[in-house]
């Protein structure tokens, strides 16, 4: 029983990861205004710049070395992942274009690109079959080395790849700019009420462009989890699912808090894959168990609406641009 | 000579094809505190709006300490020591005073809130302010939010400070305090600017005084030399008669008898308190009182647009010899009562008329319930646009040009005519010649004496005092929420309108 | 003090009063004429065919057969009905991205009729109860949202969001009730006795959805242009203070809106269901209801430019679709080429409403 408890703990965790890191990149985009709905497609892109790196690496040599392993698919994840959080701020910041069109769009963008090389890649080299990088993805899924060492409680706990902790510290280091440091300040002010952060000398433009791509890295990161540690270096079309959504759920379940997104993360990981857990439990009722995420974060959304709790609501100024000289 | 803390030479600033500022040039000195006199939109906000950097100008330099400068953002206008408090305040709502004090500031060192609320408690406790540096903004009274704007640009070690109106919404000892924090960082060395349309402030604190008049520079006095006629001249431009006509009315009657009316908002606080008065037909009831002292709130209570929390508001129907209560009755309800209310509110674009919508759609707005179809009738709406274009002389392109394109005073010309073709029997009209030149400003006059003539009560709030004692048969005088006085505009004096509207402070000590 | 020089920035961009419609079009047009030059490139790279080939097999993907234009036809029924239905939310600035979630309701309640009446019912009462089922849960799913948005003013598009995620659990929930398998997939619906199956109608399957379709977007027209609710609605999405001050009951046009808005989703699942599929997957809305609020923002709105917007998008995915096949490559570049098309399109708009103007040199 307790082994059926912890290793559900583990497998929760790891569902989770994914999650948090979507879910933080979009609370720091969040925070500047600007509600990024092309985070899912953004984190397609996460994945499948990560494998191409990795893929491109693991052809052009024929004894990966395991440094490279990781930098390499990491690297190009993060720039790829933030160029794409760059074309949303060039269209919505700049341009002022509709938030919500273009982060759909992105969306739209994002999957695409992801399931055209996830589909296509090996056929470019002149290969079959579906991608498989073993390797890389053996690196990435590399435990702490003392974790084997501790039993059922370093199996729950302690046997994660590094992206997992990555995850965990960037959550809370986020959570101490946002809320400790003069830059965290700042940018709250850019999605409160952009028009007293400009007059308080604060650049709003380089805030919204800095938090949205920041965020869209880190949200990236979560699809190089998924698909480097996760499937272990594999790709399967529209595999990460409906992962994105959830993560923007969360982000309204840990009320804009990316400490608390940590929590939220690990529980809606946990009901993604609890209904695995419970015994005897038909078809149907799983697929009710996967509704709850979605139906308890439209609770807690309708309850902070309700409450007005000030401190609690989304950034006021989200969803909306900020033009100076309007009047 | 030590050249000044601020010049400007020259600036101009258009908006479209609006010219906010023409070619104004004025300068401030080092521990001088220079008055920034003009009518409501005559520019003075524009013009500081471009030292502060939130505009640039057109045309023209600004030369901070002799040298000149081009200040592109506020985060410049920091670096050359210019503090700004606006008028309405730039503070973010869920942050405490301490984190608006400190918002976008470099300082060196590890950011510590505690050590800025101390800060913040210091220099508080130098000028003599209350505040509580970790109380949240939302929380807070406009009274303490000035506070904080004010300790804002303190705490930045601001050499030039300009303030927009910063009296408007305080009480009379507050505008002493705040005087007197002026005049203290005065002697202390600091340019100040001081925008303003009150004369008697601007006699008691300042030692020049710049006046604009509709975007144009007109002069800069020494206080010490003049006196509030000149200065009242220079803003007006002429004599203080205006020559409105006015006729004594005819037969009038108790059309709208309101009845200790109070209204409180979300927080509990009385906007309106304890409001009696009566408009009766044939007369115009003007509404004088500083900005804020619930104006707005009184016209929209009766409009049925902000509910009541007491006292009663009878509508007498002379035809029926009906009295109805309007209190918290919807605007259709009130209309379905038969009751003729036309509403010209302050926030033309905003509330009157939609600005993307054209004249005749903008026409529709009252009427488009007619008739039991599915479908909106746009025959009668057209030809209303069309007569009111021709008869208020509504320079337009045409009458499918949305409202927004449109010059002020054509804009309010629109909605005035719109509010009157209902034929009313009680028409109200918040600042309708805010804005507007002055041949529109004699247009939205006799249009409100015709009103008159026909027997329509008119409630009339102003800001310009001439205009209230020539055009008003009574004027009511509001100050903070409670009616400080009726008058007769016909033998009341100006000083003494002037009083009963500061006169709220003394009520409540 | 500061010892920095500042210098006034370069250019400085203002709102424009009003661009002539043509001018504004040679924008748009421009627009998307670079976005297909981007595509080119960006085919050229990747697979190495002339786009030149490459487009005229997406104009044969869309009209090659008379086939392919009727599926073509029918797409872009759908999309526009869909798009049709989020337009009197956006109109309103309601953002509705929840159509994806009330298409699916709708179009369950429709298979769920088909699934439990079988051919128990004449077919004309058949097609009329699965309407209406269609309707009153697209209603049903939009009014949820509109309620709460009305009552505390909760955020509406993060709400109607995470209803398509419900809804789609909902789907599977039924699928894996009704399928005693376990597969998870639905087969066609009354196969046999094609009970609640529209009609065949000079001999093409999906006219009625088709002529449906065109009649909603000439009544949206209408609707939105001449109804007093239609007035209604642009008085509430531009200004809800003057809503207020003329005493419309900004609440009630929410609602009305609203329900209006998920009826047509409702329909479009019926349609989708009875007319075109004749069963229900999670992925029934496909993602158009995504789409679809991209056509209608593209379309300003304005159901007569959708039309334009829907055909252009349909068009692409069609298109795209056709080399895939033909070229041997992945059907996700029709979702590459959708993107980048939208990316110039969304971006382009930014010209049409704003001017750019270079600052003169100010002698010093």
């Amino acid at each position: 029983m307790l082994s059926t408890i912890l290793s559900f703990i583990s497998a929760a965790i790891i569902q989770g990861i994914p999650l948090l890191y979507g879910a933080v990149g979009e609370i720091i985009t969040e925070k500047s205004g600007n509600l990024n709905l092309g985070i899912p497609g953004i984190m397609y892109i996460g994945g499948i710049s990560g494998i191409v790196g990795g893929f491109i690496y693991e052809h052009s040599t024929s004894s990966p070395n395991a440094a490279l392993c990781i930098l390499i698919p990491l690297l190009s994840c993060l720039v790829c992942s933030a160029f794409m959080a760059l074309i949303y701020s060039f269209l919505t910041v700049t341009l002022r274009a509709n938030q919500n069109v273009t982060g759909l769009a992105l969306t739209t963008f994002g999957v695409g690109v992801g399931n055209f090389f996830g589909g296509s890649l090996k056929s470019f080299f002149g290969e079959s079959g579906s991608i498989s990088l073993l390797t890389t993805g053996n690196y990435y899924k590399t435990k702490l080395p003392f974790a084997g060492s501790l039993g059922a409680f370093g199996d729950a706990f302690l046997s994660f790849g590094f992206l997992a902790y990555l995850a965990i510290i960037i959550a809370i280091v986020a959570s101490l700019v946002i809320n400790k440091t003069r830059v965290g300040l700042n940018l709250r002010a850019v999605g409160e009420n952009p028009a007293t952060a400009d007059a308080a000398g604060i650049n709003v433009t380089k805030y919204k462009y800095v938090a949205t791509c920041a965020g869209g890295a880190i949200a990236g990161l979560g699809g190089l989890y998924f698909v480097m540690d996760y499937i272990a270096g594999a790709w399967t079309n529209d595999g990460f699912g409906d992962r994105g959504w959830l993560a923007i759920a969360i982000v309204i379940f840990a009320l804009w808090r990316p400490n608390l997104s940590v929590l939220c993360s690990f529980i809606f990981g946990g009901l993604y894959i609890i209904c695995t857990y419970i015994p005897g439990l038909s078809s149907a009722s799983k697929e009710l168990i996967k509704m709850l995420p979605y139906v308890v974060t439209i609770i807690v959304l309708v309850v902070i609406s309700a409450r007005k709790r000030r401190e609690n609501q989304p950034p006021a100024h989200l969803g909306l641009s900020y033009f100076r000289e309007e009047r | 000579m030590a050249s000044a803390a601020i010049e400007l030479r020259g600036i101009t600033k258009r908006f479209g094809s609006v010219v906010a500022n023409n070619n104004i040039s004025l300068f401030v000195n080092k521990g001088e505190i220079l008055s920034l006199l003009g009518e409501n939109g005559s520019g003075k906000t524009t013009l500081m709006n471009m030292i502060s950097g939130i505009y640039h100008p057109d045309e023209g330099e600004i030369f901070i300490n002799g040298s000149p400068v081009a200040i592109s953002s506020p985060h410049d206008a920091f670096d050359y020591k210019i503090g700004m408090i606006h008028q309405h305040f730039k503070l973010v709502d869920v942050f405490t005073a301490a984190e608006n004090i400190v918002l976008g500031l470099n300082e060196r060192g590890r950011f510590d809130i505690d050590k800025v609320s101390s800060r913040v408690a210091e220099i508080s406790a130098k000028y003599g302010f209350e505040i509580d540096p970790r109380k949240k903004i939302y929380r807070m009274s406009v009274s303490e939010k000035q506070t904080v704007e004010i300790i804002k640009v303190l705490y930045r070690g601001a050499d030039i400070l300009i303030l927009d109106e910063p009296t408007a919404v305080l009480t009379p000892q507050e505008t002493q305090k705040l005087f007197a924090v002026l005049r203290r960082m005065r002697d202390d060395g600091k340019a100040i600017i001081i925008i303003t349309h009150k004369l008697h402030e601007v006699l008691a604190l300042s030692d020049r005084v710049s006046v604009l008049r509709r975007g144009e520079y007109v002069g800069t006095l020494k206080t010490a030399d003049t006196n509030e006629m000149e200065l009242t001249e220079m803003m007006v431009g002429r004599k203080v008669s205006l020559n409105i006509s006015r006729a004594e009315p005819v037969d009038p009657k108790d059309r709208l008898v309101v009845n200790n009316l109070c209204v409180t908002n979300r927080d509990g606080v009385k906007l309106l308190d304890d409001v009696t008065f009566t408009a009766r037909s044939g007369e115009i009831l003007g509404i004088a009182g500083i900005a804020g002292s619930g104006q707005r709130e009184l016209l929209e209570a009766i409009a049925g647009l902000k509910s009541v929390s007491s006292g009663e508001l009878v509508y007498n129907d002379f035809k029926t010899g009906n009295s109805e209560n309007l209190r918290n009755k919807t605007p259709i309800q009130i209309r379905d009562l038969g009751v003729r209310l036309s509403f010209v509110p302050e926030d033309r674009l905003g509330m009157g008329l939609v600005g993307s919508m054209d004249i005749i759609d903008n026409m529709m707005l009252r009427s488009y319930r007619r008739g039991n179809g599915v479908f909106v009738e746009r025959r009668e709406p057209r030809e209303l646009a069309d007569r009111i274009i021709e008869q208020l002389s509504v320079v337009t392109p045409s009458a499918t040009t949305p409202v927004r394109r449109l010059s002020g005073g054509n804009v309010q010309k629109v909605l005035v005519g719109r509010e009157i073709s209902s034929a009313p029997t009680v028409l109200m009209a918040a600042y309708p010649v805010r804005g507007l030149d002055i041949n529109s400003s004699y247009t939205i006059y006799n249009l409100l004496n015709e009103q008159k003539a026909r027997g329509v009560a008119v409630i009339f709030v102003g800001e310009d005092l001439d205009v209230l004692l020539e055009l008003c048969d009574r004027i009511l005088v509001l100050g903070g929420g409670r009616v400080t006085g009726i008058v007769d505009a016909r033998t009341a004096k100006k000083e003494q309108i002037g009083l009963l509207m500061t006169k709220h402070g003394e009520v409540e000590q | 003090m500061s010892g920095k020089k500042h210098s006034a920035p370069p250019v400085y961009i203002t709102k424009r009063d009003g661009l002539i419609w043509y001018k504004s079009w040679l924008i748009r047009i421009v627009a998307v004429l670079l976005a297909l030059v981007l595509c080119s490139v960006i085919i050229i790279a990747l697979t190495g065919f002339n786009p030149l080939q490459v487009y005229s097999a997406m104009v044969r993907g869309s009209f090659g057969t008379s086939r392919k234009l009727w599926t073509m036809l029918q797409n872009l029924a759908m999309l526009l009905c869909i798009s049709l239905a989020v337009t009197p939310a956006f109109k309103m600035r309601f953002w509705n991205i929840g159509a994806e979630g009330q298409v699916l309701v709708g179009a369950l309640a429709t298979a769920a009729c088909m699934f439990y009446l079988g051919d128990s019912l004449p077919q004309p009462l058949m097609i009329a109860i699965m309407l209406v089922s269609a309707l009153a849960a697209g209603v049903v799913w939009a009014f949820i949202p509109a309620y709460f948005k009305a009552k505390w003013n909760t955020n509406e598009t993060l709400f109607t969001l995470m209803m398509n995620y419900v809804a789609i659990q909902l789907v599977s929930f039924f699928i894996a009730l009704w399928v005693p398998s376990g597969s998870g997939v639905m087969g066609v619906i009354n196969q046999n006795s094609r009970s609640g199956w529209l009609p065949s109608v000079f001999g093409q399957r999906y006219f009625i959805n088709i002529v449906v379709v065109a009649i909603v977007t000439a009544a949206m027209f209408i609707y939105l242009k001449y109804s007093k609710q239609g007035y209604e609605i642009s008085v509430v999405g531009e200004s809800e203070n003057t809503a207020r001050y003329i005493g419309i009951d900004v609440k009630k046009v929410i609602l009305r809106t609203m329900a209006i808005s998920g009826a047509v989703c409702g329909l479009a699942g019926f349609l989708l269901v009875s007319g075109t599929n004749h069963t229900v997957t999670t992925n029934t809305a496909g993602g158009m209801g995504f789409t679809a609020i991209m056509v209608s923002w593209l379309g300003k709105f304005n159901a007569a430019i959708m039309i334009l917007t829907s055909f252009i998008i349909v068009f692409l995915q069609r298109g795209a679709g056709e080399i895939a096949t033909k070229f041997n490559l992945n059907q996700s570049v029709a979702d590459i080429l959708t993107g980048i098309i939208l990316f110039f399109i969304i971006g382009c708009e930014f010209f049409v409403n704003y001017k750019i103007n270079l600052r003169h040199k100010e002698g010093k």
